[in-house]
């Protein structure tokens, strides 16, 4: 049995297609669009597949990323997918990669100007939690009426003594658009300003919206408690790095536990690069 | 003086049935306007007409706006009318449940409508926000509470709080004191009057309570089926009652 290239129809890809161009036309802005079944089930990146199906050309080197990590069930399953239906070259190398898809985390390795990241994002709206009308969020939006996410920081602090949103920390696009940046820690949200162009799909909630290329993007805060991408205050304990943000596994069941780069590929270059002490 | 809020030949219907109808009245700044009437006579469809959570089917309401003077509301951009129920207008809901966010602090809740507006500095937020939980009787210790904690007489007064935080010139109150036991309903008339007083503040009053309108309303408008019956000095209507109606309603008061 033969797919057509990258599984979905072409018509499905042009839609898609539509959608991502409205994206990025509207920074931050939500795009509805007509999420198609995925042989994955919801919340396994069916969003983020498609997205990737709509860029992916044949020459493209595709990479997949879960928490940072290459090889876990859901980045494998996801890059042995578009190995089948679009017979692309695959790679684990930031790098060398042309489309990142993405689950909660951005590559430690700086991105450029011709690489796209597609990010699988779970619920898009960022005011969903505080507001669970839909047609409230979307008037929200489009009056610019953003006090209510401030609520939240304030709440925050009131309970934890600081931001205690650790991840899918609120931005503010271009000035405009207040924009949930998908479950990556917030250790990763000054890398949202960045040269490549970064693609949102949500595919049970039937949304894309897009970041283009050096769009200024401003995590929220108080101006007497700000912004702060903090990380587990160890070393990676196999790297060595100092910069990257850690993952902490135990070891034993005795309390013992590492810290570790999420990010496996910068983790495994570094090391062999012997840049590792 | 420029009256604040004119109202003119507002009217609602339900498809056949009359919500309200050939309603206007003037009120001027620093006046308190009551509203009242038995149940069904459309006192809450009248001040949800005027407060833009229904639509009235003709009619205009026409406030003093900072900026720009005489404005009907109903002309105004739907983010312009948004912005006046965040600022200078406020809405106090019978049930404190429909007004308060119930999931967040006391503090936040009072903090939104600032932050709303702009605020962005959390210790000058917090400040306010227990000044105002001072004002409304509600001790500072609770202010990380939330509101279910609460009773209704405290969430009552934390909705007044969240309200007033932005200092609105005009207060629409739907049976303020509804669901509280008297005591209680006492206190809280004491607070209002006092608040009301202090800040010079326009407000529109339902209620079916008449000892609610004695305290607190300048003026009196008596409803019944959709429309308005009698109005004058709150004194003047509630001691010598003229339609038929409210000489009902006035001798139906109990005595203790």
């Amino acid at each position: 049995m033969s797919y057509n290239f990258a599984y979905l129809d072409e018509q499905t890809k042009r839609m898609i297609r539509r959608a991502i161009l409205k994206g990025v036309a509207i920074p931050g802005y939500q795009v509805p669009f007509a999420s198609r079944e995925m042989p994955m089930p919801y919340g396994w990146g069916t969003g983020g597949v498609q997205v990737s199906a709509a860029c992916l050309t044949p020459d493209d080197v595709f990479k997949v990323i879960d928490q940072g990590a290459d090889d876990t069930t859901n980045a494998v399953s996801i890059r042995r997918f578009f190995e089948k239906t679009a017979g692309v070259a695959v790679t684990e190398k930031t790098t060398e990669a042309t489309v990142i898809q993405t689950r909660h985390r951005i590559p430690e390795t700086p991105l450029s100007a011709d690489q796209i990241l597609v990010y699988q994002v779970p619920i898009p709206e960022p005011l969903r939690f505080l507001e669970p009308r839909e047609t409230e969020t979307r008037k929200m939006h489009g009056l610019e009426e953003y006090g209510l996410m401030h609520v939240k920081l304030y709440e925050d602090i009131a309970r934890h003594g600081e931001i205690a949103t650790a991840y899918a920390y609120p931005v503010r696009v271009e000035d405009r658009y207040v924009m949930d940046p998908s479950p990556i820690p917030k250790f990763d949200n000054p890398k949202l300003e960045s040269p490549a162009l970064q693609l949102f799909g949500a595919g049970r909630e039937q949304r894309i919206y897009a970041l283009p290329p050096y769009t200024k993007v401003v995590s929220l805060d108080f101006e007497d408690y700000p912004f702060d991408p903090s990380k587990a205050a160890h070393p990676c304990a196999l790297c060595g790095a100092e910069d990257s943000y850690l993952d902490e596994v135990i070891v034993d069941d005795a309390g013992g536990r590492m810290f570790v780069c999420s990010d496996t590929d910068y983790c495994a270059s570094r090391r062999e690069t012997g840049e590792a002490a | 003086m420029t009256p604040l809020l004119q109202v003119r030949n507002i009217e609602k219907r339900y498809g056949a049935r009359i919500g309200c109808a050939d309603v206007s009245f003037d009120l001027y700044p620093g006046e308190v306007l009551g509203i009242v009437g038995e149940s069904g006579s459309g006192k809450s469809t009248l001040l949800n007409c005027l407060a833009g959570h229904q639509s009235p089917d003709q009619g205009e309401v026409i406030f003093d706006t900072r900026a720009d003077g005489p404005r009907d509301v109903r002309q105004m951009p739907e983010a312009e009318r948004r912005m006046l129920s965040r600022t200078d207008w406020a809405f106090v809901h019978q049930n404190p449940r429909d007004g308060l966010r119930m999931r967040v602090s006391a503090g936040g809740n009072v903090g939104e409508r600032l932050m709303a507006v702009g605020a962005r500095h959390y210790g000058d937020i917090r400040q306010t926000a227990g000044d105002w939980l001072s004002k409304v009787e509600i001790d500072t210790a609770r202010m990380d509470d939330r509101p279910s904690a609460f009773s209704g007489g405290m969430q009552q007064r934390l909705q007044i709080a969240r309200n007033l935080v932005t200092g609105p010139r005009l207060v629409f109150m739907d049976e303020p004191t509804g669901g509280l036991d008297v005591s209680v309903q006492a206190r809280l008339l004491d607070l209002l009057r006092g608040l009301v007083r202090r800040m010079g503040l326009s407000a529109i009053i339902v209620t079916h309570d008449l000892a609610v309108v004695r305290l607190l309303a300048d003026r009196l408008m008596v409803m019944k089926s959709g429309h308005v019956v009698e109005t004058g000095l709150t004194d003047q209507v509630l001691d010598d009652p003229q339609h038929a109606y409210t000489q009902l309603l006035v001798s139906s008061v109990l005595q203790v």
